[in-house]
Formats: C-alpha cells, sequence, structure tokens
C-alpha cells in the first residue's frame, strides 16, 4: 500500500488521509477507535517536540526497506559459500552486514538449520516476536491467537495447513522466542539446484520458509509459479 | 552462570505478579539447557521502567514435547521444544 | 498463549497495512529510538490490558493502546489532551 507523506497542506491530516483522495479505501479500511487516537497522539507528539515529522518518516522508510528477499539472500549465499553458512549459524548480524543488510539493534538474532532430521519452526507464544530487522513486518498468521496457541502444542497439524507434511522420523522443533533473540530459519536446499546461481536459489527462498512451516520451494514448484 | 549446556534443568512453578517471559505451559517442567545465549537484562524489571541490572544469564532450554503435554501431544516422539528462558526460572535436577 | 485450546484454523489471508497502522508502528519504533519506551515496557502494558479487550482488538489497535498507556504513565502525554485533540480531527474523519 502507498502512503505519500510528502505534503503537507498546512491540514494536519492531509498527508495520510486517504479518505480525501480515495473514499473507496476509506470505506475498506474503515478506521477504528485505537487508530484515530494514534495520529491524535502522533501530532501531539511532534507539536511538544518529542518526536520530529522525519522521526516517524524515517521509521516507515526503514521498516519499508526491509522484507523477506533480505533473508533469501542470505539463505542463498550459505547454500552455495560453506564460510558464510557458518558465519551465518556462528553471527547472524556479522553475516547480515557482510551483505549490507542492517540487522543492527537491540535484539540478537539466531539462526536455526533444517536438515535431513531436523526441521525448525519459529513462533512467539507471549507477544509475536519476529526477526522484524532483517524480514521486515510478520504475516497476520503468525500475529494471529490460533497460531501463538496451535504451534507450540501441534506443529505438524499447522504445517499441514500450509501444505507441508513431514515424516514422524524427522524432528519437528519449535523456538517459542520469549526472551531478547529472535529466530530465523535456514531451508534445506532442495534438490535439483546444482550450478544454480545465488539469485536463482534465492528466489526459491520465501517468507513462511525462513519462519518454518513451509520448506523451501522446489524447481518444479517455482516453475509452475513463474508460468 | 549457573548451568552449562547439557545439564537437566526444571521450570520453577509460581504464578508471579506482573510481567513475566516465562509461559506457563513450561512452569514446572524438565528439560535440558541446549545453549547459553549470554547474559541480557532483567525484562521484568526493564518492563517496569527499570534499568534490568544485574544482567542475567538466558539460557536456550529444550524440551521433550511429550514431557511438556503428555497425553495432550498428538504427533511425533521425536518433536521437541526449545523455549529462552532466564536463570532466575531455573533449579538444577539432582542426577537421575 | 501458548497452548490455549483451540482448533481455529489460521487466516491464511494477509491485509496491507492501512495507514494508521504503519503510523503506529513507526510512532512505537521511533520514540524507542529515543529512549521513551523499550519493548519491555511496550509488552507489558500490552499485558496489563483486560483480557477482554486484549481478546477483541486487533494487533496495531493494541500496540496503539499501549503505547498511548505507556505515553500516559510516564507523564509525556496526558489522556485529557489526547481527547481533545482526538475531538479535534474527529471532522478531518468525514468523506467528503
Amino acid at each position: 500500500m502507498s502512503h505519500d507523506h510528502e505534503h503537507d497542506h498546512g491540514h494536519v491530516h492531509a498527508d495520510h488521509d486517504v479518505s480525501q483522495h480515495d473514499p473507496e479505501a476509506a470505506e475498506r479500511n474503515k478506521v477504528p477507535f485505537y487508530g484515530k487516537r494514534i495520529y491524535a497522539i502522533r501530532d501531539l507528539l511532534i507539536k511538544k517536540g518529542i518526536l520530529s515529522r522525519e522521526d516517524v518518516q524515517r521509521e516507515i522508510e526503514l521498516m519499508d526497506s526491509r522484507s523477506p528477499a533480505n533473508g533469501a539472500r542470505l539463505v542463498a549465499k550459505a547454500w552455495t559459500d560453506p564460510g558464510f553458512k557458518e558465519l551465518l549459524l556462528r553471527d547472524p548480524k556479522a553475516a547480515c552486514a557482510e551483505l549490507g543488510i542492517d540487522a543492527s539493534g537491540v535484539t540478537e538474532v539466531a539462526v536455526v538449520e533444517n536438515t535431513e532430521a531436523v526441521h525448525n519452526l519459529v513462533v512467539c507464544t507471549l507477544c509475536s516476536c519476529y526477526p522484524r530487522t532483517i524480514l521486515g513486518r510478520p504475516p497476520d498468521w503468525y500475529k494471529s491467537f490460533a497460531y501463538r496457541s496451535r504451534a507450540v502444542v501441534e506443529p505438524r497439524t499447522v504445517m499441514r495447513e500450509f501444505g507441508t507434511v513431514l515424516p514422524d522420523s524427522v524432528e519437528v522443533r519449535v523456538f517459542d522466542s520469549s526472551a531478547d533473540v529472535r529466530y530465523l530459519v535456514l531451508p534445506r536446499r532442495p534438490d535439483g539446484t546444482d550450478g544454480w546461481t545465488e539469485e536463482q536459489l534465492a528466489a526459491l527462498v520465501t517468507r513462511d520458509s525462513l519462519i518454518g512451516v513451509t520448506e523451501a520451494k522446489t524447481p518444479e514448484a517455482a516453475a509452475v509459479t513463474a508460468s | 552462570m549457573k548451568f552449562s549446556p547439557g545439564q537437566k534443568v526444571k521450570v520453577k512453578m509460581g504464578e508471579p505478579q506482573g510481567h513475566v517471559r516465562t509461559p506457563t505451559y513450561v512452569r514446572g517442567k524438565e528439560g535440558w539447557v541446549e545453549r547459553v545465549h549470554g547474559e541480557f537484562r532483567n525484562p521484568e524489571s526493564l518492563a517496569y521502567g527499570g534499568n534490568g541490572l544485574p544482567r542475567e544469564p538466558l539460557y536456550m532450554v529444550g524440551f521433550r514435547q511429550q514431557d511438556l503435554w503428555q497425553a495432550r501431544y498428538a504427533e511425533s516422539p521425536s518433536d521437541n521444544l526449545y523455549i529462552d528462558l532466564y536463570e532466575h526460572w531455573l533449579e538444577g535436577v539432582p542426577n537421575a | 498463549m501458548g497452548g490455549r485450546p483451540t482448533s481455529e484454523q489460521l487466516n491464511l489471508a494477509e491485509h496491507a497495512l492501512a495507514d494508521w497502522e504503519v503510523v503506529t508502528d513507526a510512532v512505537s519504533v521511533a520514540l524507542g529510538a529515543k529512549g521513551l519506551r523499550t519493548t519491555d515496557e511496550l509488552r507489558r502494558a500490552m499485558e496489563d490490558m483486560p483480557a477482554d479487550e486484549y481478546l477483541a482488538l486487533s494487533y496495531y489497535e493494541r500496540w496503539a493502546r499501549g503505547t498511548e498507556q505507556l505515553l500516559v504513565e510516564k507523564g509525556v502525554l496526558t489522556r485529557d489532551e489526547i481527547d481533545r485533540k482526538m475531538a479535534e480531527l474527529e471532522p478531518t474523519w468525514e468523506v467528503s
């Protein structure tokens, strides 16, 4: 969704009030009580000099610049470069820095590797923590009560809703991000990708595979989506 | 640093008031230390504007799903769950 | 929340964020960058909410409410002035 914050006609609302430009959007996005309230809070904070308009804009742009593509690049490089993979597992923030991804921030990051024997799945039952500094915002389902409740007690049933089925002999390992560590899954490299470039490999790494509800796409599945 | 990787630990019981980061479903349960994350400021104090000091060790603790949920866990016996817990929530388990 | 009995299916649909959600996220993070709120404080403020409200509000509504609570607790803003500002902005919400 685009949000043009550039104009300021002196009207406190003009730079973001979609209702003035797009009545359909206003209808679709009926703003709830706390939604309206945050604009009042924002305007007061700016008026009092606690935040500037630029402070807010900077955070919007920063979050917009982050996406699962960052995770895909990390994984694709780890698949092709054993030294990088070792770094990614040992010191994810340093690995991010090597690829120009700014994951610096208060929280720690840990990368957990899927293998033939282990499949990892990430959840935050207490509030929906997520590696936002790398991947951007989490999907709605990740933040839902249903996921937060069910992922810890019936992970395979949850994964089946994404079409993922694993044999009982594979250990499904759930990580509940309860403290200041954010988890990222390193999915397994799909078969039939020998000789692929990092860019081609990155296209197989979906956001859902970085959370662990799915594996990375196979070349066949990727071809179907592409057509 | 009270505990080391591989060591068996048990999560304390209790219903403390206020903000805690130890979910109910692991309380009273026995697992093992998988990894030591290092020392962090205590969120239970930070949550109320305290400075969270002194720092406290944070552990990645593993549990067998069957030990956490018993009969309620209907999936594979191979499955495990890992969660990050602060040291003051853990106690040692006498050697079996 | 972990292990709370439910058979609710996941809704895999994703919605593009509404502008107010983007603003909520940005204001909260910007306050964090200024040291005016920590992650732990915000989590605690959201947990402080009455259970029925917590369950009824959406993710970003909870963020907005939690952020407001922290600002009021810290004396940065008063509820009165937020109410007044909100009333002042009310006419601008009408679709022309």
